[in-house]
């Protein structure tokens, strides 16, 4: 349902972030991203959305050619983003935003079933402003039920544990995977957790700007923990040696 | 029975008050400096000045859940009302006040309102105050609302205050001022919008005199073209007291905005904070509201339509 073929992009100082990357992702999949830090997963996941634009390859959105479309408009063909940091808004309200997420006014029963599917009460929510009265936890949840109320054919989430206590991120794995079940669209994540990596039917590793390697979250997740080994023991050999 | 007025009084009644086709309970309505319609209930009562052009609304002790309306409609230009309204609110009452001015040009002449408000609120008592202005028409004059407002709350008196000024408005100067006896409480809600070449500058000084008295002053403005705002604050602590004023301004264009909170403390248990933040939309909130389907446009709208919520 998404295909990316030799996409271009780099950062305003001129730094090549995206090096000719292709990958294609299946409908209805929950798909996670992962590698270094600096690897290019923001800026892909960015380049998706239509919020940087890129400066060569192609962009198909079940099939159809997105590239050149807008943020709004990628928005309106179904791809909805959540922001690694969310932005705060004085003045409008956890029931505006979802309704503008939404597109349409929204009873207090389709709200309270979306902000239930994220931890919170509706009740205790609705009229909140979305400012700095909100906890990272909870205006990141917020940002996910934006997601939620948005429904659309293809939902990314960028590092959606950036911020967020113990306690909203044991939660968050299972808003995952509710979403993944009851919502028929397909989730990109981009993550560094293990525990949202092994929720995914497929990771992809990226790094330097490409796809470094792909596979199941069980094959992947065996390759990555061996890597993580083999970064561990290099660090200890180093500080044995300095040491 | 239904109030009957022409179209240009009727769309700015609906404009400031909750209006459609009556007013409920008691009201005063004023039409191009004279009164069109007034109504008294058993416990308020309004009785036209007798010295200077105005009224007097009286309000018996212990009236709740009643409301009184004293909206003014100028329309057309050439205009220049003057009006002095004072509320007398008796102890233990709970009511609602709905005021607000109108003033619609279609020439190239200018009209103006200015009404003075004063209101002296009783013991224990509880008042909503919902103040509208708009400017409206065609006319190349200018239209000017001048309001100045004047609060006296007795012991444990609430007064909260929620004024706006939307749009339309050439020139606007809005000096309330208040005082506050022990454990009587102000609450004021701001709302500004100007564009175009408007001006409206905006002046509070609120005295805390008793012990427990509080305030808090919420100011929230969006200053858009050439037009320019100046918001001036001052909260005097003049007894154990809390005091909060928060000025925050959107910008955008060439707009100027000026906001100067002032604390004075002359207590040294008054406890007085203050805020003020000036600055364009964030694009960050532009770039979320995209991401929902919403154009630039759409985005800008909905942010500051929440802002001057």
């Amino acid at each position: 349902m998404l295909s990316l073929k030799n996409v271009c992009w780099s950062a305003p100082d001129g730094k090549k972030v995206l090096n000719n990357i292709s990958l294609d992702v299946d409908e209805g999949k929950l798909v996670a991203i992962t590698g270094p830090n600096g690897g290019g997963k923001t800026s892909l996941a960015r380049v998706i959305a239509g919020i940087e634009p890129v400066q060569s390859g192609k962009i198909l959105l079940n099939g159809e050619d997105v590239t050149n479309l807008d943020i709004t408009e990628r928005a309106r063909k179904g791809i909805s983003f959540a922001f690694q940091q969310p932005v705060r808004f004085k003045g409008i309200t956890v029931r505006k935003l979802l309704e503008i997420a939404s597109g349409q006014s929204m009873g207090n029963d389709q709200l309270c079933q979306i902000l239930g599917s994220v931890g919170l009460c509706a009740k205790d929510y609705l009229n909140r402003e979305i400012d700095s009265t909100l906890s990272g936890g909870e205006i990141k949840r917020i940002e996910i039920a934006t997601i939620f109320a948005r429904h659309t054919c293809l939902s990314i989430f960028d590092e959606p544990e950036a911020g967020i206590d113990l306690w909203s991120f044991k939660n968050l794995i299972q808003v995952f995977n509710d979403m993944h079940k009851n919502l028929k669209g397909t989730l990109i994540i981009i993550s560094h957790q293990e525990r949202i990596l092994r929720i995914a039917d497929e990771i992809i590793m990226v790094s330097e700007g490409q796809v470094q390697k792909r596979g199941s979250s069980e094959e992947m997740m065996q390759h990555i923990l061996k890597n993580q080994a083999a970064v561990s023991a290099c660090y200890k050999q180093e500080e044995n040696l300095n040491g | 029975m239904a109030n009957v007025f022409n179209n240009i009084t009727k769309g700015l009644l609906e404009a400031i008050t909750d209006f459609s086709d009556v007013f409920k309970g008691a009201y005063s309505i004023r039409e191009n400096g004279s009164c069109a319609s007034m109504q008294s209930t058993k416990n308020i009562i309004i009785t036209p000045k007798k010295d200077k052009p105005g009224i007097d609304i009286n309000v018996l002790p212990g009236t709740k859940n009643e409301t009184v309306s004293i909206p003014a409609c100028v329309t057309h230009s050439n205009v220049d009302d003057l009006v002095y309204n004072d509320f007398f609110i008796g102890d233990n009452c709970d009511i609602v006040i709905a005021a607000g001015c109108g003033v619609h040009t279609d020439g190239e002449e200018s009209s103006s309102h200015n009404g003075i408000h004063r209101f002296f609120i009783g013991k224990n008592s509880r008042v909503r105050y919902e103040e509208k202005h708009i400017g409206t028409g065609s006319g190349t004059g200018s239209r000017t609302i001048d309001p100045v407002t004047e609060i006296h709350l007795e012991e444990n008196a609430l007064l909260e205050m929620n004024t706006s000024q939307i749009s339309g408005v050439t020139k606007s100067v809005r000096k309330t001022t208040a005082t506050a006896a022990a454990g009587a409480k102000l609450i004021i809600k701001e709302r500004i919008l100007t564009d175009g070449e408007q001006i409206a500058d905006t002046f509070f000084e609120v005295e805390l005199n008793g012990e427990g008295s509080g305030a808090d002053i919420i100011s929230h403005s969006v200053a858009k073209d050439n037009s320019r705002q100046n918001y001036v604050s001052t909260i005097i602590g003049n007894a154990p007291c809390s005091g909060h004023s928060e000025c925050d301004a959107i910008i955008a264009d060439n707009a100027i905005v000026d906001a100067s909170p002032r604390l004075l403390a002359r207590n040294n248990d008054a406890a007085l904070i203050h805020e003020a933040a000036i600055g364009k939309i964030a694009g960050e909130q532009i770039l979320k509201l995209r991401t929902l389907g919403l154009t630039e446009a759409e985005a800008e709208a909905k942010i500051i339509e929440g802002f001057l919520a």
